[in-house]
């Protein structure tokens, strides 16, 4: 019984406590980098498309919402062809950033994606990709991956010795 | 002073008004105690809110099952509002200040309420769904066990008048507010009067966690805004009850003087008007705070704490109004 | 049996297997990459080790190499012991030290072995901070993509291109950490089954060219079992699909069919279903000769108004399913359907069929063709024509080698051993064909010769068996030839006869017959392999014709017939064109139904766009007469359908109430009811099959992905998956994929084994029968001890002395396995590879006509072809090579002029013929 009433109390209290409620739209909230709203793709520090066209944000979509085909650019580099996120299916749950191998799917504080519409719920590759880096500035995948792409030789990579001569017997 | 039929219409108006009002001001309360702001949006402090709920209650798809007894279920929120309404004919708003001036108000004022309980239990049963009927069942359940104790709770405040007449009542505690004497009757008809009004934390026979709406879970539109009226109606009647019989209905506080620009009628509505505020602001306070109840401990308080309570109370008040009458 | 413990559990394991194959039967999680079920143990990856105790009481044991040691009786193992797990872990993270940051772009991510064996190991974090050696990567053709830097050497794609299918252009280069695998330099994969090493890389080093292009993860890929359209030998496939297209063709494990393997173009072949030369709608041809877009419903209408006009001619065809073949006979009548094959080929069918019935001789599947200790292959260039025989062929050599080191004492899957001790030890295999092939590297002898020629030798090589058979005058350089086979196949024990209708010579089949008939009558086995050259060429002279093509052509030119339905077929690929032209000049009614435009397309008034094979489910009977069923792997765009749905459609718009089928099921169920094919309905389940749990089978993966967003661009509603009325799949994810028939099975996959090297849990031994049962049905499983000897063929053909004739120079049918196949023709990579219309000729006859080689020759009616010349060819006769899209692919009978054509561009100076000859 008494814990009722100190209950009661308690929460009476709460009558001379700050409210938390911000004013949103006319007080815009600081939401961190991290949160997650709308999802971006991002480009290289050299301007390139990071998107590698793995399938793997589609693959743990847990709504299916994401499709994408690869291509391969002439440089050498591969690419969706198309990337579609149906955003009237997404739940915002991020996991596709984290199973990003080159960073380029990335969710930003924008939640602001209300449309009459359900149709124009549905990003395509030109709505999704921005010109920059995102929250990740100074990766590079292409980098440090393998493949060759235009101005990026074999044994240029990080890490990578010089190509073997294939023909060279020495010990 | 008796200003009869005339007021109806302030009554009718002040007591929709009001109920109006509290579903507004429940959600201001109800947002401050939890560090929010609450409903700020529509109009000046969002007090247009309850004019966008009516618009969209009244825009809605009336909506009656197929499934449910068609009378029964469009009846079911009429009595509801129908009962509460009724019971506000004998409440004493200020000296000479009520619709009529029953000499068994009180009785009056027990009769209309438990037929709006009566509403909440058809409308459970009329909806033909199961979680209405659990809902309409709770609710006949609640009534049978909180009926008895509520009347028995004011059983104390009768003996003390020798009256049912509510202005009679009111005059009686000229010298001191019932409450003094009759706490424990005070504590019972409060229990029992939130019981009775489905307030939180009685509210088991909606209980929206465990019967997604009970009683009313098929009832929409305006049907819903009804039931939804009703219920704040009857939590200003049982606080306005609650003022009339524990807290000296319209009387001032007998320390303070008489404020006289306003004249003993205004003034009368003043304190009545303050002292309910009050006691609805606890309803509120009570949904904000407490956690609704098992059932069965709903029913094991009432018949073995709440009862026995009031019984030695009205054994107690019984004895002492015996002794003063002997000895006085 | 011996019986194994393996962590305490005991578990009954094949004497002679090794510890491997051992636990891998049993479905324990053990990784491996150098091993490999076809090919056999090196021991080279270090990575299957467990430690193996020496009896009850040892407690410590000794890492041992699970693939190269042997299971014997008590033997007592780990594979989870402390020791084992983190030797493992260790080899996993050397392999890991070079092997590139590329699983993102990389083709095999998703299906890859390293990737399963690396997270089966643990090994999740790399520890190596040095730097990774890199390699230059080589330009392999049309068909592999090559990243050398993500080797692991393994050594299988060597053991695999160079060891098992005999390809001497991709070698190991280099020594310790810089070892390479490729060619000696840049250039075009030459051997045929080069594309199965995308399937044997365990990592992503040999990946698939063309599937890259619009590359698809193996989860997302909708796939269903199919058969490969592409030759008679009925290779068992698994197609995938996304977005409408037809992604890529993987191998389908059958233990007797395919095996592990396929052909290039099997793998390759496929991409016609995707052609811009596909039929997608159905046509009118208007007053002005154009097609006109009508509905499929319009079209039906219009078909059954002219089954209404009197007799149609049906034309069938080998390409199309049995269920749309028999759909269009009974639609037309008995009297009217032809198996839509060229006359001369109509007959050799035929032929093969009685052979088949009536020979006694055991019809080999390719699991028995490995098996087989002397071979005879008679004619056909299996290689070109039915190539995955070659592939068998290759094997059946080596069973020598495996004998020896049986006798030795050496295991069988010990390959090095077996290899080492066996050097270059072969079993006798004989190739009599017209030009050089591309397995004489193998042969014992070779003979080259006029099909005539050939059947001569044959007949003699019956005749020195038992010389109950017909005797022939011998050409002395034949001699040497028929005695070495005659010796070779008289001593084996498991003798084997190739042959098939490729020569276009009965001759050559009747002598293959005998050979074997007089083998079977020494009382031993003798099996026999005749081939047809199409996908269903077996299925459609079994379902049979009373009609054939000439006189139906003739029919339609007289007017004796004004209507004619072509099923799937190109008739200028089957008879002459002026025939052709004379015929659909005169009906009134040519009504086509096909996948791809044809040139008969050219010439009909009426179009129906017909399901190609891996939008349809049906039937095709292989050439050892299995029955097996393909099913729909995705739903086409446009309106396309099986092509029997037309006919039946129309059927019954005409009122005939004989064909009222709706499902395959229905038709497969009234196709049983012909005398040959009675067998079919027990091909498969039918379309009410339900696995455990009343599930469907699904096409995809639980992992496919998009199904929210992959439409959406359409319509954000999401389409409602289609209910499969025809199959036991569903177009969805939903169902369960485990423990149903071998034929049903739309993807391996299994928990932590995401590569195709999951099949061997849907095996009940390693490189065993599928857990399902085995797939398809043979329908021409005689007894076994037939009426051979009774049938023998006495007519040996008249042999010319093989001289130039005076007006011109005689032609030899020849084949390219790229492009000689009509529906591979259209597949964008085979088209890259193949290398266009070629005439092959000796080289003095070629000087003197004045012809260069890689120039143009061309003759009257021919068109043009490029030159190559080959030594071998006898003089008189040159070669031309059929079936090349915009050639011909029926030879004249006559003798033919050739003349030089100079401006004739050859594509590309890869010659079809072997190298080296």
């Amino acid at each position: 019984m008494w814990s009722h009433v100190r209950t009661l109390w308690e929460v009476l209290k709460h009558t001379f406590s700050r409210n938390e409620t911000v004013q949103y739209p006319e007080e815009m909230p600081y939401l961190a980098p991290r949160y997650r709203g709308r999802i971006i793709l991002t480009r290289d520090p050299d301007g390139e498309e990071r998107c590698v066209a793995c399938n793997l944000c589609a693959v743990v979509c847990p709504v299916d919402c994401i499709a994408l085909e690869k291509t391969e650019g002439e440089d050498g580099r591969w690419l969706p062809e198309f990337f579609r996120i149906n955003f009237s299916r997404c739940i915002m749950c991020g996991m596709c950033e984290e199973a990003c191998p080159t960073y380029a799917i990335q969710l930003t504080p924008d939640f602001e994606l209300c449309e009459f519409n359900r149709d124009n719920m549905v990003y395509e590759k030109e709505h999704l990709l921005i010109d920059g880096v995102g929250k990740y500035p100074g990766y590079s995948f292409w980098q440090i991956a393998g493949k060759t792409i235009a101005g990026k030789d074999k044994g240029e990579a990080q890490g990578e010795c010089e190509p073997v001569d294939v023909k060279d017997l020495l010990p | 002073m008796d200003y009869g039929w005339i007021m109806i219409v302030p009554v009718l108006g002040g007591a929709l008004a009001g109920a109006a009002m509290l579903i507004w001001w429940e959600r201001r309360l109800l947002g401050f105690w939890q560090d929010r702001l609450g409903p700020n949006r529509v109009g000046p402090f969002g007090l247009l809110q309850i004019v966008a709920d009516i618009v969209k209650l009244f825009t809605k798809d009336d909506w009656v099952p197929p499934f449910a007894d068609r009378v029964v279920f469009i009846l079911a929120p009429t009595a509801i509002m129908a009962g509460m309404l009724m019971a506000f004919a004998v409440v004493p708003f200020g000296p000479g200040l009520h619709v009529i001036d029953l000499n068994i108000g009180l009785l009056f004022f027990l009769a209309m309420i438990s037929l709006a309980v009566y509403g909440v239990l058809l409308g459970g049963l009329s909806s033909n769904n199961k979680y209405s009927l659990l809902g309409g069942l709770r609710s006949a359940a609640q009534m049978v066990t909180y009926e008895v104790f509520m009347g028995l709770s004011i059983m104390g405040v009768v003996l003390l008048t020798g009256s049912f007449n509510m202005s009679e009542i009111v005059r009686a505690q000229e010298d001191v507010w019932f409450v003094v004497p009759q706490i424990l009757g005070f504590f019972v008809f409060l229990l029992a009067g939130i019981a009775e009004s489905h307030r939180l934390p009685f509210d088991l026979p909606e209980a929206e966690h465990e019967l997604a709406g009970g009683f009313h879970t098929e009832y929409s539109g305006m049907k819903f805004g009804l039931i939804m009226v009703g219920e704040y109606l009857g939590v200003i009647l049982v606080s306005a009850m609650i003022t009339t019989l524990f807290f000296g209905g319209w009387l001032a506080p007998g320390f303070l003087p008489p404020i006289s620009i306003l004249g003993p009628e205004l003034e009368g509505v003043f304190w009545f008007s303050l002292k309910t505020t009050f006691f609805v602001c606890f309803f509120v306070l009570l949904r904000a705070g407490i956690p609704r109840p098992r059932y069965d401990q709903l029913m094991s308080l009432g018949w073995k704490i709440l009862l026995p309570i009031t019984l030695i109370n009205l054994l107690a008040t019984g004895a002492i109004a015996l002794f003063i009458a002997e000895g006085g | 049996m011996a019986i194994i413990t393996v962590d305490g559990q005991t578990f009954d394991v094949q004497e002679g297997h090794n510890l491997l194959q051992a636990c891998l039967t049993h479905k324990l999680d053990l990784p491996y990459f150098c091993w490999h079920p076809a090919m056999g143990s090196v021991g080279a990856c270090r990575q299957c080790a467990v430690i193996q105790y020496q009896d009850e009481d040892d407690e410590r044991g000794r890492l041992v190499m699970a693939c190269m040691t042997l299971a014997v009786d008590g033997t007592r193992i780990s594979i989870e012991a402390g020791q084992a797990k983190e030797f493992r872990a260790s080899v996993i993270e050397w392999l890991m030290e070079n092997h590139p940051h590329d699983c993102p772009v990389c083709e095999e991510g998703g299906e890859c072995h390293l990737q399963d064996m690396t997270v089966m190991t643990g090994h999740t974090t790399r520890r190596y901070r040095g730097q990774k050696r890199t390699f230059r990567n080589q330009y392999l053709g049309p068909f592999i993509g090559h990243e050398m830097n993500r080797c692991i050497t393994c050594f299988r794609c060597v053991r695999y291109y160079h060891d098992y299918a005999g390809g001497d252009d991709l070698q190991a280069f280099g020594s310790r950490t810089r070892m390479f695998f490729g060619r000696e330099s840049d250039g075009v994969l030459e051997n045929e089954f080069a594309g199965n090493l995308v399937e044997v890389c365990p990592t992503g080093v040999f990946t698939d060219k063309p599937f890259s292009q619009t590359y698809t993860r193996k989860w997302d890929l909708q796939s269903a079992p199919s058969i490969c359209p592409g030759c008679a030998v009925g290779c068992n496939t698994l197609p995938g699909a996304r977005y409408g297209l037809l992604k890529r063709v993987h191998n389908r494990y059958h233990s007797d069919v395919n095996g592990y393997f396929l052909c290039d173009r099997g793998r390759f072949g496929s991409h016609f279903v995707n052609a811009d030369a596909r039929i997608r709608r159905a046509g009118v041809r208007a007053e002005d000769g154009v097609f006109e877009e009508i509905a499929i419903e319009d079209a039906s209408v219009r078909l059954s108004e002219v089954l209404g006009q009197g007799d149609v001619i049906g034309i069938g065809s080998p390409r199309a399913s049995l269920e749309a073949n028999f759909a269009l006979k009974s639609l037309v009548g008995e009297d009217n359907f032809v198996a839509g094959v060229a006359d001369n080929e109509n007959r050799l069918n035929e032929l093969m069929v009685s052979i088949y019935r009536e020979s006694g001789a055991h019809i080999p599947t390719l699991t028995d063709v490995e098996a087989a200790d002397a071979v005879l292959v008679l004619g056909e260039d299996v290689l070109n024509t039915a190539p995955r025989v070659a592939l068998a062929l290759r094997q059946s050599v080596r069973n020598l080698s495996l004998e020896m080191a049986t006798n030795a004492g050496i295991p069988e899957w010990q390959d090095a051993g077996v290899r080492g001790h066996a050097q270059d030890a072969l079993n006798p295999l004989f190739i009599a064909s017209i030009a050089p092939t591309r397995i004489d590297d193998i042969a014992a002898d070779t003979l080259h010769g006029t099909p005539d020629v050939l059947a001569e030798a044959g007949f003699a090589i019956a005749h020195q068996i038992d010389s109950a058979f017909v005797a022939v005058e011998l050409f002395n350089d034949v001699n040497n030839f028929v005695d070495a086979a005659v010796k070779a196949l008289s001593e084996a024990k498991r003798p084997l006869i190739v042959s098939g209708t490729g020569c276009g010579s009965a001759a050559l089949m009747q002598a293959a017959a005998n050979i074997a008939w007089a083998l079977k009558g020494r009382g031993g086995e003798a099996a026999l392999l005749l081939t047809g050259q199409e996908a269903n060429s077996t299925g459609v002279t079994l379902l049979g014709a009373d009609l054939d093509l000439g006189s139906a052509l003739r029919k339609l030119s007289t007017g004796d017939v004004k209507n004619v339905i072509v099923l799937e077929n190109d008739l200028y690929r089957r008879a002459p064109a002026a025939s052709v032209d004379a015929a659909l000049d005169k009906a009134d009614n040519v009504i086509v139904l096909d996948v791809l435009e044809t040139p008969t397309i050219e010439r009909a008034t009426m179009v129906l766009p017909a399901a190609a094979y891996a939008e349809s489910t049906g039937t095709f009977v292989n050439y050892e007469g299995r029955a097996q069923r393909f099913y729909q792997v995705f739903e086409a765009d446009g309106a396309t359908r099986p092509a029997w749905r037309y006919l039946t459609d129309a059927a019954k718009l005409a009122g005939r109430n004989d064909l009222r089928w709706d499902h395959v099921d229905e038709v497969v169920r009234a196709c049983a009811g012909t005398d040959n094919l009675k067998g079919i309905q027990d091909v498969a389940p039918t379309a009410d099959y339900r696995g455990r749990a009343n599930l469907r089978i699904p096409r995809e993966t639980h992992r496919a992905s998009g199904r929210t967003a992959m439409h959406a661009h359409l319509n954000v509603h999401e389409p409602k998956t289609t209910v499969d009325e025809e199959t036991p799949f569903s177009y969805s994810m939903e169902g369960l994929n485990g423990d149903q028939p071998g034929s049903l099975i739309p993807y391996v996959w299994s928990p932590g084994w995401n590569s195709n090297q999951s099949i061997f849990k849907f095996q009940q031994e390693v490189a065993g029968s599928l857990q399902g049962g085995e797939v398809g049905v043979r329908l021409l499983d005689v007894s076994a001890n037939g009426t051979g000897l009774q049938n023998r063929f006495r007519d040996p053909p008249e042999t010319d002395s093989g001289s130039t004739t005076a007006d011109g120079m005689r032609l030899l049918p020849l084949y390219s396995i790229f492009g000689s196949d009509e529906l591979s023709g259209f597949s964008p990579p085979i088209i890259e590879r193949s290398s266009g219309p070629q005439l092959v000729l000796n080289p003095g006859e070629a000087h003197q006509l004045g012809l260069t080689v890689g120039g143009g020759v061309k003759s009257p009616g021919l068109g043009s072809f490029e030159v190559c010349v080959s030594s071998e060819m006898p003089r008189g006769y040159a070669g031309i090579v059929l079936g090349m899209r915009g050639s011909i692919n029926v030879l004249p009978q006559d003798a033919v002029e050739l003349m030089p054509d100079p401006s004739l561009k050859p594509k590309r100076p890869l010659d079809v013929i072997a190298r080296g000859h």
